[in-house]
């Protein structure tokens, strides 16, 4: 036998080490964690609510627990192309069939903060990744790529969602970016701090809502409300997704947890 | 004359706050017509319908004739007062609370005689008067006699207080600010002397206008509220359950479909969830809290008012899971009454047609101007009425179900509904 452990022993061992750290890149599940709002004719996403069942009381005397309800675009949430109209007739293409490999990959983190900070409805440009590629490397095919804006540190709903009488403010990818990351980089999918994949104003883009329709038209998945993205490096984590198994699911609430190298 | 009732001194936080020991309530079957109209603002008596004579107290059978066929019709109150008694001694907790107590003996116009409380401008026999029925704390009708020309301040009185649950200097909940109504609710409240009112609103994030206006009222704060979210209703009671005297709860849920006209039930289901499911978590969660608080002064704990719709009564199809809703907050409102009612708090159950407000948008007119509903709630707590129907529309519903409810559903059936 040899003595060299195996790729999953030796993983396994650098956790332990700390050499590999988790980081959990999931808001926490709140009735006051905001939820993605449509016009009101529309129908709505359900906001997560927590409901007592028993609490050590006349309802049961010796365990607590709750029951709870939410969308499958509620909080941290993974989008699968069936969400979109355009990734309607694909294959695989709901939470319950897409092969579960997909759920582990590699993620690129590209710093938005300072654009974002400028400007909220910043748009990612093919520049931005370009220039990003330069500093750390080209984007490996069936990543993804993570939109860095600190978004998520905007604990005030109100912030977060940062609604005015024309809509919601919130970073995105414009839709060169997204193109250029499908058909040049070949991404697993794209993943924001942000309510949406899309900007804010993603509606008044080319098509509209173009990461959604772009994304899941191609196949790839959508990752948003997404927190931590400052604690990972820019290449070189490894991000467990893994939605909820539901029959025909468009999406999921998920934990998303990422492996990060120590050196 | 009746004074202006100043603002009352902060409690002293060292004594006990006593529990409310409602006037006796019980009644006969038939003394109930005379709560029923009461709850609804008037006074009635029964008259005969053979011989014509009215009849006090309530009976089985006519005091002049044989007949059997009375009939409770409302009646102008106006009469003479022939004597006054001051009560100084009582074995009922109520009133011995509350002594010394003035009663007096009225002669109707219509050829009756009662017995009733008198208003302290009542003072001097031979007097002309109105006798009015108002519901005292137990919720059950009591006749008080009050001037023909009332002072303007004639409603501050302790005993009328007691009667009603005016919102002067007291400190008030509306569940939600956003709305058309709710926004009039709150300035009626403040026009109405209210020394607090707390403001509820949802989704801070979703800007609707108004809302920065209210806030700089005297008296007005926001409160995030959303009567969905149990944890949320659990932190407004718990931050200001130990002070809210009325509670007027008028969040609501609306979308315009029937069953067939939209697929699924995610919209009833929201409806539901805030008109009924929300008015049960703000029930048990800020209803205790009232009810310990039913004697607490002279700004006591005093009123819950539920925003309800006359299609609670029968479903208006283009509105139907909206009237389904509605009925269910009705039925439940009901409950809470029943509840509410031993510890001394009034349950008002307001039945609004149509409003003025987005919702309501593709109904032709009449609909009820938000102003002219805020108005009519903030009279029935003045007044202390039990069930409030605003407006023309809410009128001729309420007098057409009163008729025949089954006719009514037909005649709604067939397009006749507004």
């Amino acid at each position: 036998m040899s003595t060299t452990p195996s790729i999953l022993m030796a993983l396994a061992q650098a956790m332990q080490q700390r050499r590999i750290e988790v980081v959990d890149l999931t808001q926490t599940l709140t009735p006051e964690f905001p939820q993605i709002s449509l016009p009101p004719e529309y129908g709505q996403c359900w906001p997560f609510r927590l409901e007592e069942v028993a609490q050590y009381d006349a309802r049961g005397p010796s365990w607590y627990w709750n029951n709870f309800s939410c969308g499958e675009h509620t909080g941290t949430h993974f989008d699968a192309p069936i969400h979109w109209v355009s990734g309607r007739h694909l294959p695989f293409n709901s939470v319950d069939t897409i092969p579960v490999e997909h759920f582990v990959a590699p993620a690129y983190v590209i710093d938005c903060v300072a654009q974002t900070q400028a400007d909220p409805d910043y748009l990612l440009t093919v520049d931005d990744v370009l220039a990003f590629e330069a500093a750390h490397g080209r984007i490996q095919a069936r990543s993804w790529l993570f939109m860095r804006t600190d978004w998520s540190q905007r604990t005030d709903p109100e912030a977060y969602q940062n609604f005015d009488e024309t809509g919601q403010h919130t970073p995105g990818p414009s839709t060169e970016a997204v193109r250029f990351l499908i058909e040049e980089r070949d991404v697993i999918g794209f993943g924001s701090e942000a309510i949406g994949t899309d900007a804010g104003q993603g509606f008044h883009l080319k098509p509209p809502y173009p990461c959604h329709y772009l994304m899941h038209g191609s196949g790839r998945y959508g990752l948003q409300c997404l927190t931590n993205l400052h604690l990972l490096p820019p290449a070189g984590a490894v991000v467990l997704a893994a939605p909820l198994k539901i029959q025909k699911g468009s999406g999921s609430p998920l934990r998303v947890l990422a492996l990060v190298e120590r050196t | 004359m009746s004074m202006p009732m100043p603002p009352p001194k902060r409690k002293n936080p060292a004594l006990r706050t006593r529990p409310m020991h409602p006037p006796p309530a019980a009644r006969s079957r038939i003394g109930l017509g005379l709560t029923a109209a009461a709850a609804r603002g008037e006074l009635a008596l029964q008259v005969c319908q053979a011989c014509g004579a009215h009849q006090y107290p309530p009976r089985e059978s006519c005091c002049r004739c044989p007949s059997t066929h009375l009939k409770w019709q409302a009646q102008s109150g106006l009469g003479q007062l022939l004597a006054i008694t001051t009560l100084s001694h009582s074995n009922d907790l109520f009133f011995r609370e509350r002594l010394p107590w003035r009663l007096g003996m009225v002669a109707l116009d219509v050829g009756v005689s009662v017995l009733v409380h008198l208003h302290e401008d009542v003072d001097t026999p031979n007097q002309n008067v109105r006798v009015l029925a108002r519901l005292d704390r137990a919720g059950q009708a009591v006749l008080i006699a009050v001037p023909t020309q009332p002072s303007p301040h004639w409603q501050e009185t302790s005993m009328m207080r007691e009667m009603g649950c005016d919102p002067k200097h007291r400190k008030i909940l509306i569940t939600d600010g956003k709305s058309p109504t709710g926004q009039a609710l709150a300035r009626a409240c403040v026009s109405a002397g209210a020394q607090t009112v707390w403001v509820g609103h949802a989704e801070p994030w979703k800007k609707l206008p108004g809302l920065d206006e209210l806030a700089a009222l005297p008296g007005v704060s926001l409160i995030p509220l959303d009567l969905t979210n149990e944890r949320d209703v659990a932190k407004v009671s718990g931050g200001i359950g130990g002070k809210v005297d009325i509670v007027i709860n008028n969040a609501e849920a609306h979308r315009t479909h029937g069953i067939a006209d939209r697929a699924g039930t995610d919209a009833a289901r929201f409806e539901m969830d805030l008109n009924y499911f929300g008015l049960l978590r703000l029930a048990q969660s800020l209803g205790p809290a009232l009810k310990g608080r039913a004697a607490d002064g002279p700004a006591n704990a005093v009123a819950w008012v539920n925003v309800l719709s006359i299609y609670a009564l029968a479903n208006f199809p283009a509105h139907g899971t909206y009237s389904a809703s509605k009925a269910a907050a009705y039925s439940l409102a009901q409950c809470l009454r029943a509840e509410m009612r031993p510890f001394g708090i009034r349950v008002i159950n307001v039945f609004p047609g149509p409003v003025e407000d987005e919702w309501f948008q593709s109904l032709p007119p009449p609909k009820l101007n938000p102003d002219v509903l805020a108005r009519a709630i903030v009279k029935a707590l003045q007044e202390g009425t039990e069930d409030v129907y605003p407006g023309d529309v809410a009128q001729e519903w309420l007098q057409r179900w009163r008729e025949d409810p089954k006719i009514l559903e037909r005649e709604i059936a067939a397009g006749d509904g507004q």
